[in-house]
């Protein structure tokens, strides 16, 4: 919310020239979410210190004509995001862009600068050392980036054109938020591109800035990674920049080729693939003719859309089109639409259901649904050592309600199996560790004749 | 002549054109009842005779058949009939929704018909067509008797048609207009002793004779047998004789098991195998004078398969029913009343599996039944299965009615060996642990009305359904343990001045203008709804809410998950156990005669069940404005020293980080560090239900009187303070908002205002169940930090309550629907529906701050 910026130049005040604001004025200025003002809190000849300070409207964040918040209660009016990067736009146009009538000699000087920003969110001191130690600024953090706490003063200290720290500071304040308060449009990249010219393509963080400041929408951050790195590989955005993720992503795949190969082999032509989540089971499938009917089912409707919109059933040729229904439906409620087919795969959702809940599901699928076939997922809980970033004991993923081991697995299907009539054998999915078995694990169920 | 057709069955008139068919369905049977060939050409066509549209005619005519058997509506075909092809396709029509095909035939002499139609100008088809329609009828009369027809008719000339009377019978199943009280009793299969032990127990006077048996009751009850009297057991005889002399007397009915059938079979000379134990009743009778055989013969032979009784409300039949053959007649209906619903395999035992019926029943009409022995009698959708296999060594087992009650007498010893799935419950071990009760997608998804006994006809919209389905199976308990969702509560209408938004005089006004004299306020805590079910022990849990694993209770969330979770999950028993304990020190069981009960109450500190969002969204805004504003009011007074003209910005910002601080100060209430259950405070407002009786009948002063008792036997229970308020007492109503002013001063969230009788009506309905008056410092962690700046509060006015209002209204009636449902014994299904609709209501876009 309050962002100074000082110098030592001399004369001082040509910082006032630079910013095209009289120092002796106090100044305001009406933005959609509250109002801007400019002050100088220092203006000598030795030092000179201007100061942008946004006053937030609280209510009309919520209340007002396309309201960007639905919480009164929100950190908003209190830290540096998006708004001041708006604010520093409208308020301090021309010296964004370069442009200074009085001074023209001083646009492209480096200068001495003391950039203070007050109250802004970051996870960790790292987090802002990252963005801004490679564009040449020493970094200062109060309170000290081993402190707990998610909002920090920051305090930038370079020799730049004052252009180029605020154009640094356009793009990296919301990066560090993540929180972008308007829409982010195609038109976003396209600012982008060219606030970052000069000084983004070789940032080390370029990709974590665009998918950042694209507030890791897939396709517009591949679009502008693209346009950045022209012959280079855009690499993949898919947001997630946890360490190890990579090796969920393949094993994500090779669970998907493991349950499409068991499907196969069973012969099955009707599947149903309960709990289908975006819907990548499914896509797979489709390009195997085998598969005559694919019904996904998912009890988030959101999850439904998404998938449909993924594989993109609108623009389906017709016959592919027949091939796959999408319905809403879950594991705990007996369901007539899923009688009758060949096959159902339960993928990596099993462990999303209370265990209490597990004895429903059973005779849901198994006594109800009844299907010849029936593949169930679900992690080796064992495996979890080799994450590091799983504490001990540490599950998966939030949701998971509890993970197996490989005994526990067995003894809950080879129960199930018999009682149901079935048979049911097991497999290992991803690299298999000699000791702790695989990181997923299979079963395969057969009903019997 | 007098024709007399069951008042459901489907009647097929069969006859030449012009033969008086139409006449004769418009005398008989009502206009919406006749489904004529030549009406649906007209629909389809615009052309009653146009020829060319036969085929979508008749498509349709099924069409509508179809849907009007469905709906087990009486069903005339008026078309000509005479292909034995049509006929055939209709009589498949009638067996295939258990009705009793009916033909009444126009045989008329062919002059009649060909004058009829000439008279008829838009008939003009020439002789040539009714002409052949006689001789295709007269082709197929001898043969309609063997073509499945359960009745004919037939009229030879229009005076016989003329001067028929029509009337219509009830079926033989149909006793309806017979509420009992009754005794129904399960399979006895020979076992005389227990029989007789067990009319005892449940007040018959059973006396004997050399006329047989005389049996009656001192309050007119009635028995009600279900079926496999014989075979097994050492008194067969005695049995038959017992249950036959008593229908004879009418004191009792029966319905036929397929032990009786069987034995039928080999009464009636056909060969038989003398096997399950027929060869014992055939031992047994064979030392029965022949007279006495062919009674049982004839007895058996006039046995219905199952009846429906009261209203629709109650049905029996040996094996089970399902809702689409009740009180039907078929084939069909007659082998699934005798051997229920087989998947065609075959357990480990050899025994054929049996189709798991009852899951899928969601019939209106309770269902009692037998034929599968259990070890104990439960109630499954409706459904229950008496069969507590008497003669191998189980038990007896009569089931009251309509009281519900199980009455068993314990079988005196192994009369025959058990040769199927042992009945020990834990040598099933799948069987009792699998959910009897398992929901269907169908109960809760699409557009939905629930018909609650407070507010009539609740539309559930469809999306809000969807999006209900999702919380519910993603997030929420089980069902079986989930039979209330509190509903919603309204905040009361802002004041138009000063600087406080909710104050309670504007509540009382509400209550005021609605009519209520009397209103209790209740000290608003600052914690979390949760909802409390308690049992006595594991096994009510078990027994009443189908819980396995020897949990004696739950503590859930207003949106129905479990309230204690990921390291809190210790809690949820400590707590459970410490209510129990204190329900039996203040004698609460007892004195409510219960073996559990459901609690409403606020569970404190607030963060046990926010912490996250505590620390990331309130604590945070908290630091963040601290961090800023202190630093904007330096600048701004440095500025002002430079002599900018920064006073008023300054003040401005000032205000601001006051107005943060007490923020700040009002968030850190809500916090405090949980390390033991003993650092929880629990606070029961409701006491909702116990095991005969939903509470809502009585007043505030009731529950808080009971939850007080409840309060006192544990530190960890804290009574709800509260204030009775006469609101034509100005005097009370001032001391009230006095009691008040001095809670929110000191912190405190606020108060709930509530009628004093727990549901209380006005001439428009419903009044709010509750209206909750928030104070103004608690209203920033609603509102925001700077809420109460004028500029803000002048906005803040203008909301609008309605939407919430309503909704809260739907919301308590389906809450206490449920637990009406639940208290009546009734489905999970019809409980389940309540508290989804609750859910459901939830997901509609509504003010969250309201």
């Amino acid at each position: 919310m309050l962002l100074t910026i000082s110098t030592t130049h001399s004369p001082a005040t040509d910082l006032g020239y630079l910013l095209h604001k009289n120092p002796a004025r106090v100044q305001a200025f009406e933005l959609s979410f509250g109002k801007a003002h400019v002050f100088y809190p220092q203006a000598s000849e030795e030092r000179c210190t201007a100061a942008l300070l946004l006053d937030v409207d609280p209510i009309g964040l919520v209340r007002g004509r396309g309201s960007m918040s639905t919480d009164y209660v929100n950190d908003r009016p209190y830290v540096a995001s998006s708004f001041l990067s708006v604010a520093i736009a409208r308020v301090f146009g021309s010296a964004l862009g370069g442009r200074c009538r009085d001074r023209p000699e001083l646009v492209g000087k480096p200068l001495p600068l003391v950039a203070r920003i007050a109250a802004l969110p970051c996870r960790s001191g790292d987090d802002v050392r990252e963005l801004f130690e490679p564009l040449g600024y020493e970094v200062g953090l109060e309170p000290a980036d081993n402190a707990s706490g998610n909002y920090r003063d920051v305090t930038l200290t370079g020799r730049k054109p004052l252009a180029e720290l605020l154009t640094h500071l356009y793009v990296l304040i919301p990066v560090l938020d993540g929180r972008k308060h308007y829409w982010v449009g195609d038109a976003e990249v396209d600012k982008l591109i060219a606030r970052g010219e000069g000084w983004l393509e070789d940032h080390p963080r370029r990709d974590l800035i665009v998918r950042r400041y694209l507030k890791q929408r897939g396709n517009l951050a591949s679009d502008a990674l693209a346009r950045l790195a022209d012959d280079e590989d855009a690499g993949s955005p898919d947001g997630d920049d946890r360490p190890g993720a990579e090796a969920f992503v393949s094993l994500a795949d090779a669970r998907l080729a493991a349950v499409a190969r068991a499907l196969k082999e069973s012969n099955a032509a009707r599947v149903i693939d309960l709990g289908c989540g975006e819907g990548r089971l499914v896509e797979q499938l489709l390009a195997d003719p085998q598969f005559q009917e694919i019904v996904a089912v998912d009890a988030s409707v959101r999850a439904l859309e998404t998938a449909s919109r993924r594989l993109r059933l609108d623009r389906m040729p017709e016959r592919q089109r027949r091939r796959v229904k999408l319905l809403q439906g879950t594991m705990t409620y007996r369901d007539r639409r899923m009688q009758g087919f060949d096959a159902v795969a339960v993928v990596e959702a099993l462990e999303h259901l209370d265990p209490e809940r597990l004895a429903t599901f059973e005779r849901v699928l198994f006594e109800f649904a009844r299907p010849e076939t029936v593949v169930v997922t679900t992690p080796n809980r064992e495996y979890n050592v080799k994450y590091p970033d799983i504490p001990a004991d540490g599950l998966r993923h939030k949701d998971h309600r509890f993970e197996w081991t490989r005994a526990e697995f067995a003894a809950w299907a080879d129960a199930v199996a018999s009682a149901h009539g079935y048979s049911v054998a097991f497999e290992p999915v991803g690299e298999v560790d000699e000791a702790l078995g695989a990181p997923t694990q299979m079963g395969v169920f057969r009903r019997c004749a | 002549m007098r024709i007399e057709i069951p008042e459901y069955c489907l009647v097929v008139l069969v006859g030449a054109s012009g033969s008086g068919k139409s006449t004769f369905a418009a005398k008989h049977f009502a206009p919406t009842e006749v489904i004529s060939s030549d009406t649906c050409r007209a629909l389809v066509s615009d052309d009653a005779n146009d020829q060319s549209a036969t085929r979508d005619a008749f498509e349709l005519l099924e069409f509508i058949a179809r849907k009007r058997l469905a709906a087990r509506r009486l069903t005339v075909v008026d078309a000509t009939n005479v292909r034995p092809e049509d006929r055939a396709k209709l009589v498949r029509l009638a067996r295939e929704f258990h009705a009793f095909a009916v033909a009444v035939v126009f045989d008329l002499p062919e002059r009649v018909c060909q004058d009829r139609n000439a008279q008829r100008p838009d008939r003009d088809f020439g002789p040539r067509v009714v002409r052949n329609h006689i001789r295709l009828l007269r082709r197929s009369l001898k043969r309609l008797g063997r073509e499945g027809f359960r009745y004919r008719f037939q009229f030879r000339s229009e005076g016989e048609a003329d001067a028929a009377v029509l009337e219509r019978q009830r079926l033989w199943t149909d006793r309806r207009d017979d509420a009992g009280p009754f005794d129904i009793i399960g399979d006895v299969h020979g076992c005389g002793d227990e029989l007789e032990a067990l009319l005892g127990e449940l007040g018959y006077l059973v006396g004997r004779g050399v006329e047989g048996y005389a049996i009656s009751h001192p309050e007119a009850r009635r028995l009600v047998f279900l079926g496999d009297l014989v075979d097994r057991g050492p008194r067969v005889a005695d049995c038959l004789r017992l249950v036959m002399d008593a229908v004879a007397d009418g004191v009792a009915l029966c319905v036929p098991g397929n032990h009786e059938t069987k034995l039928l079979r080999h009464l009636r000379g056909r060969r038989v195998r003398l096997t399950h134990g027929l060869d014992g009743t055939v031992a047994q009778l064979e030392a029965e004078p022949a007279a006495f055989r062919d009674r049982v013969a004839e007895f058996i032979d006039g046995l219905v398969s199952h009846y429906l009784f009261d209203g629709g409300k109650l049905a029996v039949a040996h094996a089970g029913m399902k809702n689409d053959m009740l009180n039907r007649s078929s084939g069909a209906v007659r082998e699934f009343a005798l051997y229920g619903e087989t998947t065609g395999e075959t357990d480990e035992f050899g025994f054929p599996v049996r189709y798991d019926w009852a899951s899928e029943y969601r019939g209106e009409a309770m269902i009692v039944y037998g034929h599968t022995p259990v070890a104990e009698a439960e109630w499954v959708n409706g459904t229950i299965c008496i069969d507590t296999g008497c003669v191998f060594g189980g038990k007896l087992t009569a089931l009251r009615y309509p009281e519900r009650d199980l009455v068993s007498v314990p079988a005196a010893k192994v009369y025959y060996p058990a040769t199927g799935r042992p009945l020990t419950p834990d040598a099933d071990a799948h069987n009792a642990d699998a959910p009897g009760d398992i929901l269907a997608i169908d109960d809760v998804l699409g557009k939905r009305i629930v018909d609650t006994r407070l507010v009539p006809n609740i539309t559930v919209r469809e999306e809000n359904a969807a999006a209900a389905l999702e919380v519910m199976s993603r997030f929420a308990i089980a069902p079986n343990w989930l039979i209330y969702l509190p509903p919603t509560m309204s905040p009361c209408a802002t004041r138009g001045s000063g600087d406080l938004l909710e104050h309670p005089a504007s509540a009382f006004g509400y209550y005021r203008t609605n009519g209520v004299d009397r209103v209790v306020c209740q000290e608003k805590h600052m914690g979390s709804r949760a909802i409390a079910v308690v049992c006595r022990d594991a096994d009510v849990a078990r027994t009443r809410f189908g819980a396995a694993g020897g949990t004696a209770g739950i503590i859930y969330t207003r949106t129905g998950r479990r309230f204690f979770s990921g390291q809190l999950a210790g809690f949820e028993q400590q707590v459970l156990e410490r209510l129990r304990a204190a329900a039996g020190r203040c004698g609460l069981w007892e004195k409510l005669d219960t073996p559990w009960l459901i609690l409403d109450c606020e569970l404190m500190p607030w963060s046990v069940k926010a912490a996250d969002l505590l620390r990331e969204q309130y604590a945070g805004v908290a630091d963040a404005a601290g961090l800023g504003l202190a630093r904007a009011v330096d600048a701004l007074e440095r500025a002002g020293e430079r002599g900018a003209e920064t006073a008023e910005l300054a003040r401005r910002f000032r205000d601001k980080a006051e107005m943060v601080e007490v923020y700040a100060q009002a968030v850190g209430r809500y916090n405090w560090p949980v390390d033991t259950a003993d650092d929880l405070k629990l606070a029961p407002f409701h006491l909702l239900a116990t095991e005969a009786a939903v509470h809502d009948d009585k007043d505030h002063g009731w529950h808080m009187r009971h939850l007080a008792e409840l309060c006192q036997a544990d530190g960890l229970l804290t009574v709800t303070d509260h204030r009775v308020v006469e609101l034509g007492d100005e005097a009370s109503c001032t001391d009230a908002i006095a009691w008040w002013e001095e809670l929110t001063a000191a912190g405190g969230e606020g108060m709930v205002v509530k009628p004093w009788d727990f549901i209380a009506r006005s001439g428009k309905g419903l009044v709010q169940p509750a209206i909750k008056c928030r104070g103004r410092e608690y209203l920033r962690i609603i509102y925001g930090p700077e809420y109460t700046a004028e500029e803000n509060l002048e906005r803040l006015r203008q909301r609008s309550l309605g939407a919430k209002r309503s909704l809260a209204r739907r919301e308590f009636a389906l809450g206490l629907e449920a637990l009406h449902r639940f208290v009546e014994r009734e489905p999970l299904r019809r409980v389940h529906e309540c508290v989804f609709a609750v859910l459901a209501m939830e997901s509609e876009p509504v003010d969250p701050r309201l």
